[in-house]
C-alpha cells in the first residue's frame, strides 16, 4: 500500500517537491554563509579578506591572524572570567532551580500556589535598572566575581519548566509507594527524582551556559574593573568600539596590525564562538527538548 | 461543627506542612534569590518619587513625588523614545512572525529526512551567536571596501552603502538580523505542532487527489493555527519590553535619531549619567505599560482561546 503511494505522486507534486528543495536550500544558505564566511576568512590572506571577495573555500592557510589573536591578554583574561562564570554559574543555577522546580510540582505541598504565584509575578514585573542597581551596591557587590556568577543564572522561567518537567515524568504512584517504605522527601529527591531528571537537568544547564557565555549586560552595568570583564565585553571592545591598535607604538607594527585587523576580529569570533559552535550539534535533541517541554505550559 | 471541621483542617494543613518541611528548604535557596534581586528592587522603585542619593538611602532620600514623571512626560525625549520603541517592536513583531512558520511548513513538506535534519541544525545555529558577535559580523559584511554584501551589490551593478551607519536603514538591520538569527529556533514550536497533525487526513486528502501544496494549505495550516494565535498573542505581549542588549550594540552616533529607545535611555540616564531617580522613573513608566499590556493580552488570549499563562 506504501509502495503505492510512493508510485502515485504526481508531476505536480515533484514540482512542488523540487520548490521545497529550493527553498530551503536558500534557507540553509542564508544561515549558513555568514557564518562560515567568519571561519574562513579567519584563515584567509588577509589581503584577500580585504578585497572583500565572496569566499567559499580558504585562500591559503594563514595563522597570523590567530596568532595576533593569542597575543592578546585581555582576550585570555576575558575567556578565563567566561569558563569562571559560565561554569559556577551553571553550578549555582542548577543547585537553585532544580530543588525548588521539584518541590513545587508537589501537588500535596500547602501554599505552593501562593509561592508559585510570588515567583512567577517577578516574570511579569520587575523593579527596573536603577532600583536593582541600588540593592546591589547595598549590598557590596558591585565589581565582583560573586554577582556575575549569581545574577542571571537563576529564572523563574527555568523554575516553571523544572516543574513541569517533574509534574508530567515523575508519577505520583512511585513516591507513595516510596513514603510507605518510610522513604523521606530528601532522600527521594536525591535517588529517585535526580537520576530521573537527567534530561531536564541538561536542558536547564545549557540554557544557563549558553545565557553566561553570551551575555554581557549584567558586566556592562555592575563592573568597572577590567580584570573582571567576561570574553562579550572584550569582544564588544574589539569589535564594536575602537580598532584595538591603538596602544601599539611601534608604527610599523600599527600598520601592519590595521592590514590584519579584519583578519583577527574574524579570529576573534571563531575562538569566542568555537565552544557553543561545537557542542552545539550534539546537544541539540536537549535544547529542542527544552523548547518542548516549555510549550507545554502555554 | 463548622469551627471544629476548619481546625481539624488547619491542623492537618500545618502537619502536612511539618512532614514536608524539606521541600520547602529545597525552595528556600529560590525564594532568596527572588526576594533579594527582584523584590528588593521592587521596594526600591520609589526612589522614582524621590531624590535619591546614595548616602541618604532608598527611604532616605527627599520625597519629591511625580516630579521625575512630569520631567520626563514634557521633556523633547518622551515622544520620540516610545514612538522609536514601539515601531521597533512592532516591526520586530510582524516580520519575525512569519518566517519561522513558512519555514516549519517547507521542512515538514521536504521529503527526505537526512536534509529535513541537516537544514535543522544549520537554521538553529545563528540562535547561539551573541548579540556582540551577530553585530560584530554585520559591521563586516556591510562595510563598504571589505564586506562580501558590498561586492554582491557591486556584482549586480548597485553603489554599495554602509547601511550600518545610516540612521534609516537600521530598525531593517536590526528586524531582520533579528529573524536570521531565530526564525530556525522559533520555528521547533510549530514544528512540533506539524508533527502532531494526524497523518490520516493527509492520507484520506491524498485519496481525494489533493496535491502537496492543496495539503499544506488545507490540513497543515489550519493544524498549527492554535499554535500561531498563542504564539502571536504572546509577542503582542512583550511589545513594550523592547530588550537593550542589540540596540545599544547596534547605536552609534549617526543612527541616535531612530536607535535610542527606552531601555538604552534608561541605562545612560541611571548607569552613565547617574541621574538616579529620572532613570528609575522612566523604567518605572516602562515597567507598568508592560505589565498592563501583558496581563491585557493575557486576559484577551485566556478568552479567545482558553490559552492564558495563569
Amino acid at each position: 500500500m506504501k509502495r503505492m503511494n510512493m508510485k502515485r505522486v504526481s508531476a505536480g507534486d515533484h514540482l512542488t517537491n523540487l520548490l521545497f528543495y529550493v527553498l530551503l536550500g536558500v534557507f540553509v544558505v542564508l544561515c549558513f554563509y555568514p557564518i562560515w564566511y567568519v571561519l574562513v576568512a579567519s584563515i584567509s590572506d588577509p589581503t584577500y579578506v580585504n578585497s572583500g571577495a565572496l569566499i567559499t573555500l580558504p585562500r591559503g592557510v594563514h595563522f597570523t591572524a590567530y596568532k595576533y589573536a593569542f597575543d592578546q591578554p585581555q582576550l585570555w583574561i576575558g575567556y578565563g572570567n567566561t569558563l569562571c562564570y559560565t561554569f559556577f554559574g551553571t553550578l549555582f543555577g542548577l543547585c537553585v532551580c532544580i530543588p525548588c522546580g521539584y518541590a513545587l510540582s508537589r501537588r500535596d505541598l500547602p501554599f505552593r500556589g501562593i509561592i508559585m504565584g510570588i515567583l512567577v509575578f517577578t516574570m511579569y514585573f520587575s523593579g527596573g535598572l536603577i532600583p536593582t542597581y541600588v540593592v546591589i551596591n547595598t549590598l557590596n557587590l558591585v565589581n565582583t566575581r560573586i554577582l556575575l556568577i549569581i545574577l542571571g543564572s537563576v529564572s523563574v522561567y527555568n523554575i516553571v519548566l523544572i516543574r513541569t518537567f517533574c509534574q508530567s515524568s515523575i508519577p505520583e504512584e512511585l513516591r507513595e509507594a516510596a513514603s510507605i517504605d518510610g522513604c523521606s522527601n530528601t532522600r527521594f529527591f536525591f535517588s529517585i527524582v535526580l537520576p530521573l531528571s537527567k534530561a531536564i537537568l541538561a536542558v536547564i544547564a545549557l540554557y544557563i551556559a549558553v545565557h553566561h557565555w553570551n551575555s554581557y549586560y549584567n558586566a556592562l552595568v555592575y563592573t568597572t574593573d577590567t580584570r573582571l570583564q567576561p570574553l562579550q565585553l572584550y569582544l564588544r571592545q574589539l569589535l564594536l568600539i575602537n580598532t584595538g591598535a591603538e596602544d601599539l607604538g611601534d608604527p610599523d607594527a600599527l600598520k601592519e596590525m590595521q592590514q590584519m585587523i579584519a583578519s583577527i576580529r574574524y579570529a576573534v569570533i571563531v575562538l569566542s564562538s568555537l565552544p557553543i559552535m561545537c557542542l552545539y550539534p550534539f546537544l541539540q535533541k536537549y535544547f529542542v527538548q527544552g523548547v518542548m517541554i516549555g510549550s507545554i505550559k502555554s | 461543627m463548622q469551627p471544629s471541621v476548619k481546625r481539624k483542617h488547619r491542623q492537618q494543613t500545618i502537619r502536612r506542612m511539618i512532614d514536608n518541611r524539606a521541600l520547602y528548604l529545597m525552595i528556600l535557596p529560590a525564594f532568596l534569590y527572588i526576594l533579594i534581586f527582584h523584590y528588593w528592587p521592587m521596594y526600591g522603585v520609589q526612589i522614582a518619587f524621590r531624590n535619591f542619593n546614595f548616602a541618604d538611602g532608598i527611604t532616605g532620600s527627599k520625597w519629591v513625588g511625580m516630579k521625575w514623571f512630569n520631567y520626563f512626560f514634557h521633556s523633547n525625549n518622551f515622544s520620540t523614545l516610545v514612538r522609536n520603541t514601539l515601531i521597533l517592536s512592532f516591526y520586530d513583531l510582524l516580520a519575525g512572525f512569519p518566517v519561522p512558520i513558512l519555514l516549519a511548513l517547507i521542512m515538514n513538506a521536504v521529503p527526505s529526512r537526512r536534509f529535513r535534519k541537516v537544514s535543522q541544525t544549520i537554521t538553529y545555529l545563528p540562535h547561539f551567536i551573541s548579540v556582540i558577535v551577530l553585530v560584530g559580523m554585520m559591521n563586516s559584511m556591510f562595510s563598504v571596501n571589505s564586506g562580501w554584501v558590498s561586492t554582491i551589490v557591486r556584482a549586480l551593478g548597485g553603489t554599495p552603502t554602509y547601511i550600518m551607519g545610516e540612521a534609516k536603514y537600521f530598525r531593517h538591520v536590526y528586524v531582520w538580523s533579528g529573524v536570521w538569527q531565530q526564525m530556525g529556533w522559533n520555528s521547533i514550536i510549530y514544528l512540533a505542532a506539524l508533527t502532531s497533525i494526524d497523518p490520516g487526513l493527509h492520507e484520506a486528502a491524498m485519496i481525494d487527489g489533493a496535491g502537496k501544496l492543496r495539503r499544506i494549505i488545507s490540513i497543515d495550516l489550519p493544524g498549527i493555527l492554535p499554535t500561531m494565535s498563542i504564539m502571536l498573542i504572546l509577542r503582542f505581549g512583550s511589545i513594550m519590553s523592547l530588550g537593550f542588549d542589540k540596540v545599544y550594540s547596534m547605536q552609534n552616533a549617526l543612527n541616535y535619531s531612530v536607535s535610542e529607545v527606552l531601555s538604552t535611555h534608561i541605562y545612560k540616564m541611571g548607569i552613565q549619567s547617574t541621574k538616579y531617580s529620572y532613570s528609575a522613573a522612566v523604567s518605572l513608566f516602562n515597567n507598568v505599560i508592560n505589565f498592563i499590556m501583558l496581563v491585557t493580552v493575557n486576559r484577551i488570549s485566556g478568552k479567545l482561546s482558553g490559552n492564558s499563562l495563569w
